[in-house]
C-alpha cells in the first residue's frame, strides 16, 4: 500500500485520470467548483473534521459494516466469498458514506442549502438524512418517471423533511434530475453545496465523493486481514452505474495489481437490446456532467437515454476514474443481464438470507464469471438491501417459485 | 476581416445579438431566420446547436434544443445547411454556440474547416474550460479564423475576467444575473452595478450581456455600460408562437421593437 510514485489510476494534480476527469462546466459554475477544489482537502484533511466525519460513521452510521463469510454462497461456487455489508449502514446503502463526509465540506464553506440528485432515491434519502440531522435546507431533483416509479423512497425524504422537485426536462429521469440540480447550483451559486451522489461531476467530485467511500476498502483491509491472515483478496467485485461504492471498494487496492478489479455493468435486456445501460460495451469517450468520461451517445454526441431493471445503474455514463480503470485495464467491466440480477439476488436472499438491492444482484452475477479457484478469496460489496425492489422482486416470486 | 471583427470595429454600442435553435420550429428554417434577422437589422446572429443536455440554459431553449434534435438537427446537418449562404448575400456575422460534446464528436479540427468553409465567424462553447482552451484548442481556432468568446457572470472575480479577455477575441458575454438562460432578470440596480464595475476594468474585447433581455428597455438598461446586448429565449418564445407564414414578418417587427 505504500504508493513511491504517483499512481496512474488516482487524480493528477489538474483534476484529470490519464484523459478522463476535468472540469467541464459553464463559467456560471465555475466560482462553485474553484471554491471546492481549493478547499475540499484542507477541510478534509484537517483532524477535527476527520474526528467528526469518523464519529458519525460509527455512531450514526453504524460503521464499520461487517465482512460476513459467505459460506452456502461459496459452496454454491467452490470458492471463499466474502460480503461487505454496505446494506447495513443507516439508510441501507453506502450512498450515506458520502453524504456524511459532503454535509460536513458543506457546513465548513458555510453553505445554507443543499441541492442533490436521485435516479432511484437511494442518494435522495442519504442526503434528506442528513441534512435534517445538521439542519440544512434540503432540495432533492428527481425525474418525474422516476418519482413515479420510486414512490416509498419519495416519501422517506418528504417525511424527513426534503423538498422533492420533479426534473420534467429531457428524458425526466436520472440525467436530467442531474442537469436539474446543476441548473439550481447555477442560480443560487453563493449559498447552496450541491452533493453529488456518485463519483461522477467536474473535478473534485470524483476524487471527493471517492474518498468518502474508500472507507469500504479501508475496512475490508483491517477484517480480511482479522478474519483470513491476508489484506489483499484475489478478486474484489461491485456494481457501477456512476460507479461510487466501486471507487470505494477498489480504492486502497488500486495499486496492488494481484487483487483483480470486477465492475458489474447493467446490460438491462442485453447489450445489443437498445435497452441497456452498459456504458463500457456501449459508449465512448466524451463529455457528461462536466467531466471527461466515456458514455452512451449518438454519432452526433447527444446523450443517449439508458435502461436497467435497477434504477441505481439507469445512468449513460461512468465516473472518469472508472473510464481509466476500463481504459487501461486496471478493472475489469461485466455486462450483466437484468435476468442474470434477478437470479443472483434470489440465489443470495435463499442461500444466506440476505435480499440484496437490485444493483448489489449485479455484482453477485459476476460471481460465476470470474473463474475463481477454491482457494481464491473473493469479496463483493454489498452496497444495498433490497427494500426498496421488493414491488419488483415481487413480480418475479413465481418464477423462483 | 473576420465579420465580427469588423462589425465591432464599426460599431462600438447598441450591437444587437439574436440567439436562435438550429432546427426549431422546423428543420429547415436555419437560413430563412437568419435572412429574415439580417434584414430585420441584427448586427449579429447566434446559431445554437442543439444538445440533449443543455444545462446552462432554462426552459425554453431546453425545449427548443429538445424540438430541434427530435426534427433531426445534427452537427453535420447544420454546416449542411449553412454551405454557400455566404454567396447567397448573407452577409451578418454569424457565431455558433453549443455544448462541447457534439464539437468532440464531430471532430473539433473538422468542425474548424467547415466553420471557415462555410462562414462562420466564431463560436460560444459554454462548457469548454479556459485551460483546456488555452491548451489544446486555441491554435486550431485561430488557424481558421474562428473568434472565441467567453463568458462571465456577477460572480467571476475581477482576475478571471481578465484572464478570459486576454483569451477571448470575439466578445466578452456577461451573464446578466446568477441563473439560466431566459431567467427573469431584473435590471436592477445590482446589475447595472455590476456592469459598470466589468466597464471599469477596461477590457480589450467588446461586451454583450444576456440572459434575461426581452424588450427595448432591458435592452436599452443592458447597452448603457457595455457595447450591446443579446436576445435568446425571448426570441425562441417568438418563433414557437408565430405561424410559419408570418415568421419573416414577426422577426422583423421583433427587432424593431427592441431597437425602438
Amino acid at each position: 500500500m505504500t504508493a513511491t510514485a504517483p499512481s496512474p489510476y488516482q487524480v493528477d494534480a489538474h483534476g484529470y485520470y490519464g484523459p478522463f476527469g476535468g472540469a467541464y462546466v459553464p463559467e456560471m459554475l465555475y466560482p462553485n467548483v474553484e471554491e471546492l477544489r481549493d478547499n475540499y482537502l484542507r477541510i478534509t484533511q484537517d483532524p477535527e473534521f476527520q474526528r467528526e466525519f469518523q464519529q458519525l460513521l460509527t455512531d450514526y452510521v453504524g460503521r464499520p459494516t461487517p465482512l460476513f463469510l459467505a459460506k452456502r454462497l461459496s459452496a454454491e461456487y467452490n470458492t471463499t466469498i466474502y460480503l461487505k455489508r454496505e446494506d447495513l449502514c443507516h439508510t441501507g446503502a453506502h450512498k450515506i458514506n458520502n453524504t456524511i463526509g459532503q454535509i460536513l465540506v458543506a457546513k465548513r464553506l458555510g453553505k445554507k442549502r443543499i441541492v442533490a440528485e436521485t435516479g432511484a432515491g437511494q442518494h435522495g434519502v442519504a442526503t434528506a438524512t442528513v441534512c435534517a440531522l445538521m439542519g440544512l435546507e434540503c432540495i432533492v431533483y428527481m425525474g418525474e418517471i422516476d418519482i413515479e416509479r420510486q414512490k416509498p423512497n419519495v416519501d422517506r425524504m418528504r417525511m424527513l423533511g426534503a423538498k422533492v422537485v420533479p426534473a420534467k426536462s429531457g428524458s425526466k429521469t436520472l440525467k436530467d434530475a442531474t442537469n436539474e440540480a446543476m441548473r439550481h447550483w447555477i442560480s443560487n451559486p453563493t449559498d447552496t453545496h450541491y452533493i453529488i451522489g456518485s463519483v461522477v461531476g467536474p473535478h473534485p467530485y470524483p476524487d471527493m465523493v471517492a474518498r468518502f467511500q474508500s472507507v469500504i476498502s479501508a475496512e475490508t483491509i483491517s477484517q480480511l486481514l482479522h478474519q483470513t491472515g491476508r489484506a489483499t483478496p484475489d478478486f474484489m467485485l461491485a456494481c457501477v452505474g456512476g460507479g461510487s461504492n466501486a471507487a470505494g471498494a477498489f480504492y486502497h487496492y488500486l495499486d496492488e495489481p494481484k487483487v483483480r478489479l470486477i465492475a458489474a455493468e447493467a446490460a438491462g435486456q442485453g447489450i445489443a437490446s437498445g435497452h441497456s445501460a452498459a456504458t463500457t460495451a456501449l459508449g465512448k469517450p466524451g463529455i457528461l456532467h462536466g467531466a471527461s468520461t466515456i458514455l452512451m451517445q449518438t454519432e452526433d454526441g447527444q446523450v443517449t437515454e439508458p435502461y436497467s431493471i435497477s434504477a441505481g445503474l439507469d445512468y449513460p455514463g461512468i465516473g472518469p476514474q472508472h473510464a481509466q480503470l476500463f481504459a487501461t485495464g486496471r478493472a475489469e467491466f461485466l455486462s450483466i443481464t437484468d435476468k442474470q440480477a434477478l437470479d443472483a439476488a434470489f440465489q443470495l436472499s435463499r442461500l444466506e438470507g440476505i435480499i440484496p438491492a437490485l444493483e448489489t444482484g449485479h455484482a453477485l452475477a459476476c460471481l460465476p464469471l470470474i473463474g475463481a479457484k477454491k482457494d481464491d478469496v473473493v469479496v463483493v460489496c454489498l452496497s444495498g438491501r433490497g427494500d426498496k425492489d421488493l414491488a419488483t422482486y415481487t413480480k418475479h416470486l413465481e418464477e423462483y417459485a | 476581416m473576420n465579420r465580427l471583427t469588423e462589425l465591432f470595429q464599426r460599431k462600438t454600442a447598441d450591437v444587437l445579438n439574436v440567439y436562435f435553435t438550429a432546427g426549431f420550429p422546423q428543420l429547415n428554417d436555419t437560413v430563412s431566420i437568419l435572412q429574415a434577422l439580417q434584414e430585420a437589422g441584427a448586427d449579429l446572429v447566434e446559431i445554437g446547436m442543439p444538445y440533449s443536455d443543455p444545462v446552462a440554459d432554462g426552459e425554453t431553449i431546453q425545449r427548443s434544443n429538445q424540438q430541434a434534435l427530435e426534427n433531426g438537427m445534427t452537427v453535420a446537418k447544420l454546416f449542411e445547411q449553412l454551405q454557400g449562404i455566404r454567396e447567397q448575400g448573407i452577409t451578418v456575422p454569424i457565431l455558433l454556440m453549443g455544448y462541447l460534446n457534439p464539437v468532440v464528436q464531430f471532430g473539433v479540427e473538422k468542425f474548424c474547416q467547415r466553420c471557415q468553409a462555410t462562414g462562420v465567424d466564431g463560436v460560444i462553447l459554454p462548457d469548454l474550460p479556459l485551460e483546456v482552451y488555452e491548451r489544446q484548442y486555441r491554435p486550431l481556432f485561430a488557424q481558421y479564423g474562428l473568434k472565441v468568446v467567453f463568458l462571465v457572470t456577477p460572480q467571476t472575480s475581477a482576475a478571471r475576467v481578465r484572464q478570459l479577455d486576454a483569451l477571448a477575441d470575439g466578445f466578452i458575454y456577461l451573464v446578466a444575473a446568477a441563473g439560466t438562460t431566459g431567467a427573469q432578470t431584473d435590471m436592477n440596480a445590482d446589475v447595472d452595478a455590476y456592469l459598470s464595475r466589468t466597464k471599469a476594468l477596461g477590457l480589450q474585447n467588446p461586451t454583450l450581456v444576456g440572459f434575461g433581455i426581452s424588450d427595448a428597455a432591458s435592452f436599452a438598461a443592458a447597452s448603457r455600460h457595455t457595447t450591446g446586448a443579446i436576445i435568446g429565449s425571448a426570441f425562441i418564445r417568438l418563433l414557437q408562437q408565430t405561424p410559419a407564414e408570418r415568421q419573416p414578418l414577426a422577426i422583423k417587427e421583433f427587432v424593431h421593437s427592441i431597437r425602438a
